[in-house]
């Protein structure tokens, strides 16, 4: 055993504790899958042993799961036939091997003391008794990642909780609390800290048996499908996941099959259905990219992964918000949180003090929901010292200015807060539009200038965009890069560049839902379809969440920097424009591409059809094909030329950055890794045909021809499966 | 070539489909054994002649289960030759065993053969046999399954339909219905139900004469709950033209829950001289179809469409429709697409009236058609019905 050490009492329990070498958090290799036959022999042939446990040697959890590492690696090859037949032993060994730990014919209990998760949890399961502290997390989250629990957690997990609580915690892959567990049925005892092992250890000596509920005698799963009591809940799942993940999830489906295919099987038959839809899973594609994008990219840009290395880690421990609007706010609250002490100005009083209440809110609420308590939320908040005085700002680490988008506005805030700073402070721009060479040209110090695009609410939003200028320095970028790590923020760098990264790839989505509505295509299609793409919403309504003033006024700008001609029918530009002269902004004033009356859904504005006369009222699924291709290749295709220009530098940032920053579909990884998914050939073909129906737009970069030409991809191909 | 022919057709009166209905003391092997010793005994038949007895049913479990068609045969006293199969082609059933038995007699395997369909809605719940199709999440996910008010309030919102149109159409069955009754229209088929030798009913229960748009413009919408648990959602993402599925049917404009059986006698022109009967009319033809099986109950446009071109005819040929009243917007649809006036449809009201026993229906407005052909001395007639699953049914007949 090289990831478990084992240890046998007096009392002849055995305690195998669960310590990956060299690493803080246990995960479960193919290693540590190997580790569960020994650990199977050692109680099945020590004589001396009556019982065993399953503990974690680990401070900080039990374990976190599989490793993602190994599973990434092949997931996505879409094997088929035998090499799909061959690899299942291999990819189905932790399954057997912890159906044989649960039938080794002797008690074992698990000890859970912090988090077990996925394959850490599936462990778990196969013992006959589980004790948990009560700052223990359990839960099986493969699905946020693509996956289904293919060691058994499907079919453990319903016999033990019932059909409804397993879909629950299978679909949302959310974790719960021990209580939680308990109430729901698949933890047993809840003790407090320090106490799971001493319980685990209570129950074998109080003569507990080593047989599941499922291996005795006349044992049935109560509420089937096609039951009084199960049918309506068996109907209603497949329609609940279609309404949320519009069929673009394989693993989704898959979970609710090995519900119902497994249903009542007996354990190994329903063992084997688990085995074959999990691997059938974990070779499609969304499996690949949502492993790659949403767990390694992820976690590897959280750690700084760009950040150059040979400057010194900077800790900011004081730090000032120019602006106290909506961002300047959400900005101040994320840094007290995190114990940064945080000057929060505005040109009024009354509107720092605001800017402030807006923590004070945020903290109220987490206090009356138990999240936090009175005293934490009391020093939270005294971190932020609102003021209108710019001389509070002495010593900050680092400012960042959120006020309007209004160069000399910028321009002015950026000197006054440059003179009240340290040499080696950074000065941070929060401009969503505004390039940052540009508005550098303001400072004093333009190599220590910087963007830092926060995404709005700031307290939920996990991205940053890090926006390096012509003139910043790499200790900046550094220091930046530090700043959001303290934030424990998702930061993507990017090159300066109109619209940076993120705006500029968004903005294509609306655009081209747009363009869709003035050739005709009736908006609920537009919108319907955009959804089904597996964006959070259609184009059009989005346009109006965002506001269409807003979107209307950095169009102006745009025309205005480039020297563009008036925009004439049949632009989108001209669209906003006559949208706004008639006070159409959008969500914001209740009248957009929607009309939000009070207390009802929203429903389309009836004018909308007068200004673009409705061709195509009618879809087919041919028609639906068509226009999610074109939604989501449009911003796939501008997301390949941000990279082909260097504004992206990775593909990394790039998709992490659209699935955090604007919900560009998770099922695809991202805009680039759904090139890869398509094939780069195949993908710089369909864009060029649609270039040549529907305009530059389009255009393949030379960057993808090239790589068309040579074979080329963007991550590396999927490894076979090991037979 | 050998041409199936119509000697009689009779059915049960439709019995309220709950523990208060007139026939849910009476069971379903009952009600079928009365609709074939009914045949029996008002043509006087000798029934060594007669080959086969298909019955639709659509829950065929329980006291339906066990093919109910051969074991009603044997209860009837029925000669021991006949033999019996039950089908189910969901809510056509028993058109479709009319159909079967034609094709029978037209193929040559049969010289006679019964057709019709039993479901004891009260005794044995609708749904209540399961079915992949909507539980497997592997089939439901690939057949987008949707429940089918929620497809019938789908194409009310497609076509423009209002509630207050639907409900419109509702009041007109009901008052069609009502004067029918009141005329004694449906006597000529009426078989009505005996249990112990008593008459436990003689006429369709389920009708409210007393409906009008204002007493229906009170009921909730039946179906707006299932959709926002998630079917509007996967409705829409087959027509992603549908903004907003308004759902406009209830139970007041939608077929009743109803026990009954019917049957229908076919055979051949020699057959029927052997027997000693005058056929009323002749089948000229048939034909089931696949359509769209989300939005589902679009069927009855194409199936008709199939049907006519089979047979060499238009829709101007067809004298007289039925089809059946499984929601208003289903009839609605109907009407709007293939261009048939309300006079020429369900002249005398329908399921919505009338209650809607899934597997005897398609014998029973067969039947009607028949019946309302040979009183108006109209020629010709076409029955049709949507079916579960994207399907249409339907028989066209002649009178000779």
């Amino acid at each position: 055993m090289n990831n478990f050490t084992v240890s046998v009492d007096a009392d002849g329990v055995a305690t195998f504790l669960f310590d990956v070498p060299g690493r803080t958090m246990n995960t479960f290799t193919d290693s540590a899958v190997a580790d569960i036959d020994a650990i199977i022999a050692k109680i099945r042939d020590d004589a001396s042993i009556k019982g065993a446990i399953l503990a974690s040697g680990k401070a900080n959890g039990f374990c976190a799961g599989a490793d993602l590492g190994e599973l990434g690696e092949t997931a996505g090859g879409q094997a088929e036939g035998p090499a799909r037949e061959a690899a299942l032993p291999a990819t189905s060994r932790m399954s057997r091997a912890l159906r044989a730990l649960e039938t080794v014919g002797k008690p074992v209990a698990a000890a859970i003391e912090g988090i077990a998760l996925g394959g850490g949890f599936e462990f778990t399961l196969a013992a006959h008794y589980r004790v948990a502290s009560t700052k223990a997390k359990v839960g099986l989250p493969e699905v946020t990642i693509g996956l289904l629990p293919g060691a058994g957690g499907t079919q453990r997990v319903p016999r033990l909780a019932g059909v409804p609580a397993a879909l629950d915690l299978m679909l949302t892959g959310a974790p719960v609390d021990a209580e939680k567990a308990k109430v729901i049925g698949i933890v047993d005892e809840v003790v407090e800290p320090g106490q799971a092992l001493a319980a685990a250890k209570a129950w074998i000596m109080n003569g507990g048996e080593g047989v599941q509920p499922w291996d005795r005698k006349g044992y049935a799963m109560p509420d089937g499908p096609y039951s009084d009591a199960g049918s309506a809940g068996f109907i209603l799942t497949p329609a609940k996941i279609m309404a949320k993940s519009y069929g673009n999830y394989p693993a989704q489906k898959n979970i609710a099959r090995c519900v119902y295919e497994g249903f009542n099987l007996p354990m190994d038959s329903a063992l084997r259905v688990e085995a074959r839809l999990f691997l059938d899973t974990q070779q499609s594609p969304q499996a690949r990219a949502m492993i790659r994008s949403l767990f390694l990219s992820k976690r590897a840009l959280a750690k700084g992964g760009a950040r150059p290395k040979d400057v010194p880690t900077y800790t900011i421990k004081k730090a000032a918000v120019l602006g106290a609007g909506m961002m300047g706010a959400g900005i101040a609250y994320a840094q007290a949180r995190v114990g940064i002490d945080t000057v929060l100005i505005d040109v009024a009083q009354a509107g720092a003090d605001k800017g402030k209440g807006y923590s004070e809110t945020l903290v109220a609420k987490a206090v009356a929901k138990d999240a936090m308590s009175q005293a934490a939320a009391d020093e939270l908040v005294g971190r932020i010292t609102a003021t209108t005085d710019y001389d509070a700002i002495k010593g900050a680490d680092l400012v960042v200015e959120a006020v309007f988008e209004d160069r000399a506005l910028k321009a002015d805030v950026t000197k006054r807060a440059e003179a009240q700073i340290g040499p080696d402070a950074v000065f941070a721009s929060n401009t969503s539009t505004l390039p940052i060479t540009g508005l550098s040209e303001a400072a004093e110090r333009p190599a220590n200038f910087i963007g830092i695009h926060f995404f709005s609410p700031v307290d939920r939003m996990e991205l940053v965009e890090i926006i390096v200028g012509k003139a910043t320095s790499q200790e900046t970028l550094a220091k930046a890069l530090d700043y959001c790590k303290q934030l424990k923020k998702v930061p993507i760098v990017v090159n300066d560049s109109r619209g940076f990264f993120t705006s500029r790839v968004f903005d294509t989505y609306i655009r081209e839902g747009l363009e869709m509505l003035i050739e005709g295509i009736a908006p609920a299609i537009i919108d319907n379809v955009g959804r089904m793409t597996g964006m959070p919403r259609g184009p059009l309504e989005l346009l109006d969440d965002v506001a269409i003033d807003l979107v209307d006024r950095v169009a102006g700008q745009r025309r205005i920097d480039l020297n563009l001609p008036a925009p004439v029918a049949g632009d989108t530009d001209k669209f906003l424009i006559d949208m706004v002269g008639q006070e159409r902004w959008g969500r914001k004033n209740g009248k957009g591409v929607y009309d939000y009356p009070q207390g009802e859904p929203k429903r389309l504005w009836a004018g909308l059809a007068e200004m673009y006369p409705v061709k195509i009222s009618q879809s087919s699924p041919e028609l639906v094909e068509h226009l999610k291709q074109r939604l989501l290749y449009r911003q796939a295709v501008e997301a390949a030329r941000c990279m082909d220009e260097n504004v992206v530098t990775a593909a990394r940032d790039a998709d992490v950055g659209a699935i955090l920053g604007w919900g560009f579909a998770p099922w695809t990884g991202g805009p680039i890794s759904l090139i890869d998914s398509v094939g780069v050939a195949e993908f710089t073909a369909a864009c060029e045909a649609l270039a040549a129906q529907y305009g530059e737009r389009f255009a393949p970069p030379a960057l993808l021809k090239t790589m068309a030409e040579m074979g080329e991809r963007f991550y590396p191909a999927p490894k076979p499966l090991a037979a | 070539m050998r041409q199936a022919y119509i000697y009689d057709a009779v059915r049960t009166p439709r019995g309220r489909g709950n523990a208060k209905g007139s026939l849910h003391e009476v069971t379903a092997i009952s009600l079928a054994t009365q609709v074939l010793q009914a045949l029996r005994d008002r043509n006087a038949l000798d029934t060594s002649l007669i080959d086969d007895v298909i019955l639709g049913c659509v829950a065929p479990i329980g006291e339906q289960g066990a093919n109910i068609a051969r074991v009603a045969a044997l209860n009837a006293g029925l000669a021991q030759t006949v033999a019996g199969v039950q089908m189910n082609r969901f809510c056509a059933s028993g058109l479709e065993a009319v159909n079967t038995a034609a094709a029978k007699v037209v193929f040559g395997e049969a010289d006679a053969a019964i057709g019709g369909g039993v479901e004891s809605m009260s005794r044995v719940k609708m749904g209540s046999d399961g079915g992949a199709w909507s539980a497997d999440p592997d089939v439901a996910f690939t057949t987008g399954f949707a429940p089918q008010g929620v497809g019938a309030d789908a194409i009310a919102t497609l076509a423009g339909f209002s509630r207050t149109d639907v409900d419109a159409f509702a009041a007109e069955s009901q008052k069609r219905a009502a004067a029918a009754w009141a005329a004694d229209r449906f006597k000529t088929s009426i078989v009505p139900v005996k249990h112990a030798g008593v008459t436990v009913l003689d006429h369709d229960e389920f009708i409210r004469p007393e409906t009008t748009v204002e007493t229906l413009s009170a009921l909730k919408p039946s179906f707006a709950g299932l959709g926002a648990a998630g079917f509007d959602s996967v409705m829409r993402q087959r027509y992603p033209e549908i903004e907003a599925i308004d759902h406009v049917h209830h139970a007041g404009n939608s077929s009743g829950i109803v026990d009954g059986a019917s049957g229908v006698l076919i055979g051949t022109r020699e057959m029927g001289e052997k027997m000693g009967l005058k056929p009323r009319a002749r089948i000229v033809g048939s034909a089931s179809i696949g359509s769209e099986p989300t939005i589902m109950l679009t069927g009855p446009v194409a199936v008709t469409q199939k049907a006519l071109a089979r047979a060499g005819m238009s829709i101007g040929d067809i004298d007289l429709f039925e089809l059946n009243e499984a929601f208003a917007s289903v009839v609605m649809y109907f009407m709007q697409q293939l261009k048939v006036s309300h006079d020429r449809m369900n002249v005398n009201g329908g399921a919505i009236a009338m209650g809607h026993p899934l597997g005897a229906t398609g014998g029973m407005i067969l039947g009607a058609l028949l019946d309302e052909l040979e009183r108006t001395d109209k020629a010709t007639g076409l029955a049709t019905l949507c079916v579960g699953a994207g399907m249409g049914t339907a028989t066209i007949i002649e009178r000779v």
